[in-house]
């Protein structure tokens, strides 16, 4: 089975070549192709191997976030610090994830340029056509040549050589960075907030559901969850504001600054998150207080409360937990439609008015600071995950 | 249901095939039945009542602007005097039909390339696990905002460049699950069977895994749909979604929410429609998941 297997690989990645090739030209294809294979790759490289590529890994994320934030000294000390750390003290699997964000940022980003590139329309593209010389020189200016190649590597070259994500296109005279840097601190405050609130009243409400399957309060809650599950978050953001803005005058109905508009964007974008971990741990809850170590525990006269602090949390959160990593990318998805009902100054209006404006820099600036986010908080999540379980913690 | 073997070999009765067990469980939960019942009464609304009783949501009337709902205009008029109920149930017939083509989509992309890893397995497998790993770790609002993208602005408000974006952000999910299943399935004897008997692998995918994964991946689907559609309504709200959707009456009803005049029935109906069809396709989901799988309560 395994040399039909091969052979199966074989065809498969020839024939995603050839679509690759007719949808997006050969190079391109080839490159695709390529970085998809050093991904694959990270899955066969021994322990040894894996220590040196995960801490390079580390080492060179490390470097760029750096660069851009803070400049080339600091770039150069994160990243010599991040290679001594993750070489020191990481163990091999928690390498070869590390290992496989590096090159997957990079894929992301390339896959990222060459939709840009085969979208309709371009940033130069207005009502009253430039001449080719003028916009020949727009696009020298900026950095955005004909090619999706060679914008990836003019890109690529400014972020690691200069430390900067690139000249917005459409937003007159700003950098990307510039744009991004006051928009990064008030997504992940939002982002942040609205998980912990997601993961906490999930839990409390889905364990206390857990605990007596079948009563009233299971049957209210869960049904309310499915509400919360079953209604956009718009709407959900929109009843908010009827009720607590424009009638009662309780909280400020959009804007951002002050911790009274942090509340509605916060419950709108973590109720949906809320419901699903409370069904998490609802069905973790339930599970766990049928083994029989629970019976043993209150055989041998452990109170209620002890039990479900020690024994039911613990099943309850393992879902929960491995829940978190999707949660994460889709309160960032949720972040969009939140930051526009409530006219927060985030990150997700810079991707849609990138995306819209055809702004390569900006949307690509924008994709690769989400990816980033979200990647390393799955890894943190994943390492989280092992430290609860032991169950998974051995390597393969 | 659980019967004593004894009662049943007593009475000589006929085995119980797991389908018509779980279709029993699945009868006896009240919440999924009465789902089912209501989502196929809103599609059969949405699908049958505007040719039925001539309806026109586009027709502007701009005398009759805003009216509340009354015997003649139902749900009342929008901004434009149109008919809100024709729109309502013209939104209706595009976001089902959205859930449904990008549900279909992402059951066919998913259970394939969920069973093809999982069947070989070894490397094949862990290489394209790994492409679901990459896809997995991108906010998938990206993918989907950059694939309508790849569509002209004339094409937006087309149905098909959604269907394709929503479909193949949504699969990922899918194949796990199917890949996860057939791992253990292809250990089985009757795919040692089959193997036997000559099937090659094709035919041992297509006609003896994946009938077997079909349960799962009905539930799976079923609960995908509502996904689908609120996914299509962030669309909406952004500016990038479908012409005439629940998602996209919603978001222009919240765009002209403000403190002096609330025209609550623009917001009312169209996403109590919303949610009850999602409400109702969560319940019938939980109830096949519960009739499918018991233990995964």
């Amino acid at each position: 089975m395994t040399r039909r297997g091969s052979l199966l690989g074989l065809a498969l990645a020839l024939g995603a070549l050839v679509g690759l090739g007719v949808a997006v030209g050969v190079l391109s294809a080839l490159a695709i192709l390529a970085g998809f294979a050093l991904l694959a790759g990270t899955a066969w490289l021994s322990p040894r191997a894996v220590r040196v590529s995960g801490a390079l890994s580390a080492a060179a994320l490390g470097f760029v976030v750096a660069r851009v934030g803070a400049g080339p000294g600091v770039g150069l000390l994160v990243a010599l610090v991040l290679f001594f750390v993750a070489w020191r003290t990481a163990s091999p699997a928690v390498l070869r994830r590390v290992t496989f964000l590096l090159p997957s940022l990079v894929l992301l980003a390339f896959v990222t340029t060459l939709l840009m590139y085969h979208a309709p329309g371009n940033p130069f593209a207005r009502e009253r056509a430039a001449t080719p010389q003028i916009e020949a020189a727009l696009r020298a200016h900026f950095g955005v040549p004909q090619s999706a190649g060679e914008f990836f590597g003019i890109y690529m070259r400014r972020l690691i050589v200069d430390g900067s994500l690139g000249p917005s296109i459409k937003v007159q005279g700003r950098t990307v960075e510039s744009l991004l840097a006051p928009a990064l601190p008030i997504s992940v405050t939002l982002g942040l907030l609205a998980l912990c609130l997601a993961t906490s009243v999930g839990l409390l409400l889905g364990i206390r559901a857990g605990l007596k399957p079948r009563s009233f309060s299971d049957y209210a809650s869960m049904g309310i969850s499915l509400i919360g599950l079953s209604l956009p978050s718009f709407v959900i953001g929109a009843a908010l504001s009827i009720v607590f803005a424009l009638k009662l005058g309780w909280l400020p109905v959009a804007g951002w600054g002050s911790y009274r508009q942090l509340v509605m964007p916060a419950i709108t974008l973590a109720l949906p998150y809320m419901a699903y971990v409370a069904r998490l741990a609802r069905g973790g809850t339930i599970e766990v207080m049928q083994q029989d170590f629970i019976r043993t525990a209150r055989a041998k006269g452990v109170p209620e409360t002890a039990i479900v602090l020690r024994h039911a949390l613990k099943g309850a959160i393992l879902p929960v937990v491995s829940y978190l990593g999707p949660a994460a990318a889709g309160i960032m998805t949720g972040s969009f439609v939140v930051e526009t009902l409530f006219s927060v100054p985030g990150m997700g209006q810079w991707f849609v008015k990138g995306a819209i404006n055809r702004d390569y820099s900006l949307v690509l600036g924008t994709a690769l600071v989400y990816a980033s986010l979200v990647t390393v908080f799955n890894l943190l999540v994943d390492l989280a995950y092992a430290w609860l379980d032991p169950r998974v913690r051995s390597e393969r | 249901m659980t019967e004593s073997p004894a009662s049943t070999a007593g009475r000589g009765v006929r085995g119980q095939s797991p389908t018509l067990r779980a279709w029993r469980r699945l009868r006896k939960n009240h919440f999924a039945v009465v789902g089912a019942a209501l989502v196929a009464l809103v599609a059969l609304a949405c699908f049958t009542l505007p040719a039925l009783l001539g309806l026109d949501p586009l027709t502007t009337h701009p005398a009759a602007r805003h009216l509340p709902p009354s015997a003649a205009h139902l749900f009342g008029t929008d901004s434009l005097g149109r008919d809100y109920f024709a729109r309502v149930l013209a939104g209706g017939q595009t976001s089902l039909l959205v859930g449904l083509v990008a549900t279909v989509t992402c059951v066919v992309v998913g259970v394939l390339y969920g069973a093809i890893a999982g069947y070989y397995g070894g490397r094949v497998d862990e290489v394209m696990m790994r492409l679901v790993d990459f896809l997995y770790g991108i906010p998938y609002m990206f993918l989907v905002i950059l694939i309508m993208l790849l569509f002209s602005e004339s094409a937006r408000g087309d149905p098909v460049p959604v269907f394709v974006a929503l479909g193949l952000v949504q699969w990922l999910t899918m194949a796990r699950v199917v890949r996860g299943q057939v791992l253990s399935l292809r250990e089985r004897e009757f795919v040692l069977a089959a193997r036997l008997l000559g099937a090659g692998d094709l035919r041992v995918i297509v006609r003896h895994l994946v009938p077997n994964v079909l349960a799962v991946v009905m539930v799976y689907a079923t609960l995908t749909v509502p996904t689908v559609i609120i996914l299509e309504s962030f669309l909406s709200f952004l500016g990038l979604g479908l012409k005439l959707s629940w998602g996209q009456l919603v978001s222009e009803a919240v765009a002209v929410v403000n403190p002096l005049t609330f025209y609550w029935w623009l917001l009312l109906f169209p996403s109590g429609l919303l949610a009850l069809t999602l409400l109702s396709l969560n319940y019938l989901g939980d109830g096949l998941r519960d009739a499918v799988d018991p233990k995964s309560r």
